[in-house]
């Protein structure tokens, strides 16, 4: 791994471990009151909020994501950095572009 | 190979380096999967309604609670590291590490009294 990789995946660690705790906070929350698709997308929907953490957490998730696949592909599979590179940048892209998805899909009114 | 080049596996540090590692594994293979099912809700409420009825399986709560360890001791892992990298060295590293563990056991069993 690179300076530059090792700086973003320390940058996005530290981003998202305030909001791993709250994500994880919003899980026991949401399973206690057993909420229905209706229940969450109605605190969801229009919400700027909830758009921007899980926008924020979805895009540092795929970069971080990706640099850790890159590694597990580069050190531990007989690929060469270039083609781990290639595959990590796929993933990481992909991803990022469910990740979207999915938050427009709970926040979009 | 020799069993002095293995030595070292067995140590609780990498250990959790092994944990760290195959954690994140199973979160960035997860990943994609979570956001699929969130993006149901294009498809209006009630498809994301039946997906979250299909989550009610006692299987996919078991899953759920694994899930919820992997996140919570990876966060904890990443942590460790991220102190370990930026701030002064502290002892007790072996201990942090276990801690991590426990912490995220305790988590993943109160998640998983909830849920059942």
């Amino acid at each position: 791994m690179n300076v530059r990789l090792y700086i973003w995946q320390r940058a996005t660690a530290a981003i998202m471990a305030p909001l791993v705790l709250v994500h994880i906070a919003v899980i026991f929350y949401a399973t206690r009151q057993g909420m229905s698709a209706t229940e969450v997308l109605a605190r969801t929907r229009g919400s700027v909020a909830w758009a921007a953490f899980y926008g924020l957490f979805a895009i540092s998730a795929s970069i971080h994501a990706s640099i850790g696949v890159r590694n597990i592909l580069d050190e531990w599979l007989p690929l060469n950095e270039r083609r781990a590179g290639v595959c990590a940048i796929a993933f990481g892209l992909a991803t990022a572009l469910l990740g979207i998805r999915a938050v427009a899909a709970v926040v979009l009114p | 190979m020799n069993a002095r080049y293995l030595k070292h596996r067995g140590d609780a540090l990498w250990l959790a380096a092994l944990v760290h590692r195959l954690s994140g594994l199973a979160l960035a293979i997860f990943l994609p999967l979570h956001f699929l099912a969130l993006g149901l809700a294009i498809q209006g409420e009630a498809r994301l309604q039946s997906f979250l009825r299909w989550t009610d399986q006692p299987l996919v709560k078991f899953a759920e609670v694994a899930l919820v360890f992997l996140f919570t001791v990876h966060l904890l892992g990443g942590l460790r590291i991220l102190v370990i990298e930026n701030l002064d060295w502290r002892d007790g590293q072996k201990r942090l590490a276990t801690l991590a563990a426990a912490v995220s056991a305790i988590v993943a069993f109160a998640f998983l009294v909830r849920v059942f």
